[in-house]
């Protein structure tokens, strides 16, 4: 069905309403906080006063004399966890980390570290025993310069850790934790055959994804060893898994049942709330719920990496890229484990170039352990490498979209990573772009443009659907991802789409961890691609078991049966009336029984996308403050199965990335305090902000996926932040020489800029 | 000690218990369970409680319960009327104006609030009224187009 043009399609391709919309515009939905049961009660967590030190003693009587104090938990609560990185959902997990970030173990490794946690019948009185808990601390000399936690005589988080490299492990131990490297050619010949070479370093700071909804979870245990949990999470059977973990239980003593889920952007691929919930229910005897306040999400959930960032690029006069180099160094936060090598995949990806030279290191440093943020590691070496090729262009006088259509990748191109591209749209966005009406728009005085180009790979991973046939002939279609931004729109669209019936005799649901086959998580962009890909499936399975009944009934050979727009048809000839799913569905008990249908799949063939962003700003020349004036985005989404909701992601992703290169950053003093633990102080992009984001869908179809999906939600995020920097150093006149190179772009980096080039 | 407090909660009237450090986003969610005002931060700072105080736009986790006795609260449960959606509803569904849904209370409570003042906003009076609403999912486009778009829809309707 691949390269059918979209005007074959019936539904996917229309801006249908949402299934859940009603419920989420009336306040109905309930989400992780929403949730209530009889005789629950309510845990808090005791966070770390301190950056770094080591936990002498944790005296919690006191606090467990209070009345209304039902029970308490400590890592002594938790099982023995072994070192050790093992395969996990979307990476690597090491449990024991894992652990002590969930309740921490010997030492604290960051501000806001969960210590210890109470239940009891109110939070006023949990809260209040939180003071009573006395823990006895040997303060030690917090880590929180990147570049400083690398030196020798660092003081060191993890005294057994040393640096994982491609030769083995290393014998000293280290805050880098990781290092790595992907090449390809020679890039010493590269550069020595270049007109022209430009290097230089970008920095950005910790980040976080600011999802509006924080952490919660309502937890019971029972006498038989069985915990349902009820959560808001991006997989709840990664909640489950890593529960079941944690724990030390089995995963089918432990049910999952989703809540609507308040944004995630990659911050809800991990668990913090959950087992120290099921501690303290299993002490309590009694349900708990928890939820984070803003404070915690801020200080102990995320965040994004910070990272520093020096590429090197050089070129022909003709504008021939022909050497890329990159060193890039991410920071992991208190527990290894920062998205390096995503970071290196995708850093010089939309180019040709035939010598590269990517290096990554992983450095721990006492933060909160990062989690994935949208495209993780991604927008981090984008800004570095399409600023320094913005750079170029400007060396070279020629257009930075002619100099990238001159070097971008097309069908065939080989990646650094391995595998060579199917079809991709880069080059179409890319020339979308040069003849859009806002790259020719003037410019006015203070004002600049950026643009920037953005690779995100995707993933495909492991989904299942059901499909179940009401008695009625309606379609509950099932899948088991949390929809985090229209899934459920998407799944239906497929489903009417494959069954060939209306969208209003589908029902999609999400499933709970025992009522459809096993997910991986909502991230990697690949819910539409891969959980679509297991509806599909399910729906073809159906109409076979449909043609087979209806055979049946029409007591002729199944061959001769086809399934045309919801209807099983026979050949004209014999004169059989066609059955319609309706009809099949009354006729089930008859004919076999109640119609199912249930497919999984490991889906590979994951479509890369890439995003192209035009940017104009102004800057305020008395004050430094930057105005975002005009935004064109433009991504390749294969086939839109909903554009809107394409449209969506890629305006959300823009707008994300716009933040993170003007407002954006922790803020910590110099014991590793975070200093704007609030959404006033760590300020993401407003309403007034911001002008329209106009978008632009290229569709490529990709070849992995029936009708054409690749995933959209992470690419939009990736050339933002080069697009910003680029033009705020366009803006006040840099040239070819940027001056800003570190991010946020805030109001006092570039009035100084901006002063200095004025002399 | 609890506090009894009389209210009306979308033109019924509710009486509930509560103690004097208890907000009224934490009353009508924890005792009420009307958790369509949700809360994001507790700190004024996000606008997904958004609910109308007497007639005023307010954040209600910025408002204590007690301070509510006799006054008259207008939630997000109160805006569709008998299975029939509010145009901002209507119009935030058809230009797909939400991903998570969890700032759409309090936009759509707040929208109705400047729309209610001002029948004809311009676009930067949408934008520059909704700034006390955090959304991290859409970057605003769509809802503010389908803010637009509903003035324009009560307009013909009035």
């Amino acid at each position: 069905m691949s390269g059918q043009t979209s005007s074959e399609y019936k539904y996917i391709g229309t801006r249908s309403i949402r299934p859940d919309g009603a419920d989420k515009v009336t306040g109905r939905a309930n989400y992780g906080a929403d949730f209530f049961l009889p005789g629950m009660v309510h845990g808090k967590i005791l966070r770390s006063p301190l950056a770094h030190a080591k936990i002498l003693s944790i005296d919690v009587s006191a606090a467990l004399a209070m009345p209304g104090v039902l029970s308490i938990a400590t890592s002594e609560d938790l099982p023995d966890m072994n070192a050790g990185t093992e395969s996990a959902g979307e990476g690597e997990v090491d449990f024991y980390d894992f652990s002590c970030n969930v309740l921490a173990r010997e030492k604290v490794l960051y501000h806001g570290q969960a210590v210890a946690a109470v239940a009891a019948t109110s939070e006023a009185i949990a809260r209040s025993a939180l003071d009573k808990i006395v823990v006895d601390y040997e303060e030690l000399t917090p880590v929180l310069d990147l570049l400083g936690a690398q030196k020798s005589d660092s003081p060191l988080l993890h005294k057994n850790q040393t640096t994982e490299g491609p030769k083995g492990k290393g014998k000293t131990p280290s805050n880098i934790a990781k290092q790595m490297m992907l090449a390809r050619g020679n890039v010493d010949e590269g550069f020595s055959e270049a007109d022209v070479v430009v290097e230089k370093t970008f920095i950005s700071p910790i980040v976080h994804q600011g999802y509006i909804e924080p952490h919660a979870c309502v937890v019971r245990t029972n006498e038989s060893n069985q915990i349902d949990v009820w959560c808001s999470s991006q997989g709840h059977f990664m909640v489950r898994s890593f529960m079941a973990r944690l724990l030390a239980m089995d995963v089918s003593n432990i049910k999952v049942t989703p809540l609507e889920i308040g944004g995630g952007f990659g911050g809800k691929t991990v668990i913090y709330l959950e087992p120290v919930a099921a501690i303290l229910s299993r002490k309590a005897g009694r349900p708990v719920k928890m939820v984070m306040d803003r404070e915690e999400v801020f200080r102990a959930t995320g965040p994004g990496s910070s990272s520093i960032v020096k590429v090197k690029v050089g070129a022909k006069s003709d504008g021939r890229i022909v050497a890329m180099e990159a060193d890039i160094t991410l920071n992991a936060g208190a527990f290894k484990g920062s998205p390096m090598m995503p970071s290196m995949m995708c850093v010089f990806t939309p180019y040709t170039c035939p010598n590269m030279k990517v290096t990554g290191k992983d450095v721990v440093t006492n933060t909160p352990k990062v989690a994935a943020y949208r495209a993780p590691g991604a927008p981090q070496s984008h800004l570095a490498a399409e600023c320094v090729v913005n750079e170029i262009a400007k060396r070279l006088n020629i257009d930075p979209i002619d100099l990238r259509l001159l070097n971008a990748v097309d069908e065939g191109s080989p990646t650094i990573y391995g595998p060579k591209f199917k079809a991709i749209g880069l080059k179409a966005a890319l020339t979308e772009a040069r003849s859009h009406p806002h790259y020719a728009s003037a410019l006015s005085d203070n004002q600049g443009r950026g643009v920037a180009c953005g690779f995100w790979f995707n993933v495909g991973l492991q989904s299942s659907a059901t499909i179940n046939i009401t008695e009625s002939g309606k379609a509950v279609v099932i899948t088991g991802n949390p929809d985090i931004g229209g899934s459920r729109a998407s799944m239906a669209l497929m489903a009417a789409e494959s069954l060939g019936i209306p969208l209003d005799q589908i029902k999609p649901i999400i499933g709970d961890t025992e009522s459809v086959g096993y997910n991986d998580v909502t991230g990697g962009s690949r819910t539409t691609f891969a959980s679509g890909g297991a509806v599909i499936k399910a729906a073809e399975n159906l109409i076979q078991d449909l043609k087979r009944r209806a055979a049946k009934l029409m007591d002729i050979d199944v061959e001769l049966v086809q399934w045309i727009d919801g209807q099983a048809v026979a050949p004209a000839d014999l004169d059989k009336k066609p059955l319609s799913l309706a009809r099949l569905a009354r006729k089930a008990g008859a004919t076999g029984g109640p119609l199912t249908a249930t497919a999984t799949q490991t889906a590979r063939g994951a479509g890369p996308s890439f995003a192209v962003n035009i940017i104009d700003v102004e800057v305020d020349k008395e004050t430094g403050s930057v105005d975002v004036k005009r935004v064109t985005v433009l991504q390749d989404a294969g086939k839109a199965i909903h554009p809107s909701y394409v449209e969506g992601q890629m305006q959300g992703g823009a707008v994300q990335g716009i933040g993170w290169a003007l407002n954006e950053e922790f803020v910590y003093n110099e014991k590793g305090v975070m200093e704007n633990p609030g959404f006033l102080d760590y300020r993401i992009p407003l309403a007034s902000d911001l002008p329209m984001i106009d978008t632009v869908i290229i569709e490529v179809p990709n070849p992995g996926h029936p009708y054409g999906v690749r995933g959209v939600g992470e690419a939009p995020i990736c050339p933002p932040m080069a697009a910003v920097t680029s033009a705020v150093n366009d803006a006040i006149g840099c040239g070819a020489d940027f001056q800003l190179t570190e991010l946020p772009l805030s109001p006092v980096k570039v009035l100084d800029a901006a002063e200095k080039l004025m002399g | 000690m609890a506090t009894h407090v009389k209210t009306t909660i979308n033109n019924e009237a509710v009486e509930f218990l509560c103690e004097p450090h208890e907000s009224l986003s934490s009353v009508l969610r924890e005792r009420l369970h009307l958790t369509g005002t949700k809360e994001g931060c507790t700190t004024g700072d996000c606008g997904a409680c958004s609910v109308m105080l007497d007639d005023r736009l307010v954040c209600s986790c910025l408002v204590l319960g007690v301070e509510t006795e006799g006054m008259s609260i207008d939630t997000v449960e109160g805006v569709a009327k008998a299975d029939k959606l509010h145009p901002i509803q209507e119009k935030l569904l058809e230009h797909a104006a939400l991903q998570c849904g969890i700032c759409t209370p309090g936009i759509v409570v707040s929208a109705k609030a400047l729309l209610e003042k001002k029948a004809d906003p311009t676009e930067e009076e949408v934008r520059f009224w909704l700034a006390g609403n955090l959304c991290r999912c859409t970057g605003y486009d769509k809802i503010i187009r389908a803010v637009l778009d509903a003035a324009s829809v009560l307009r013909e309707e009035a």
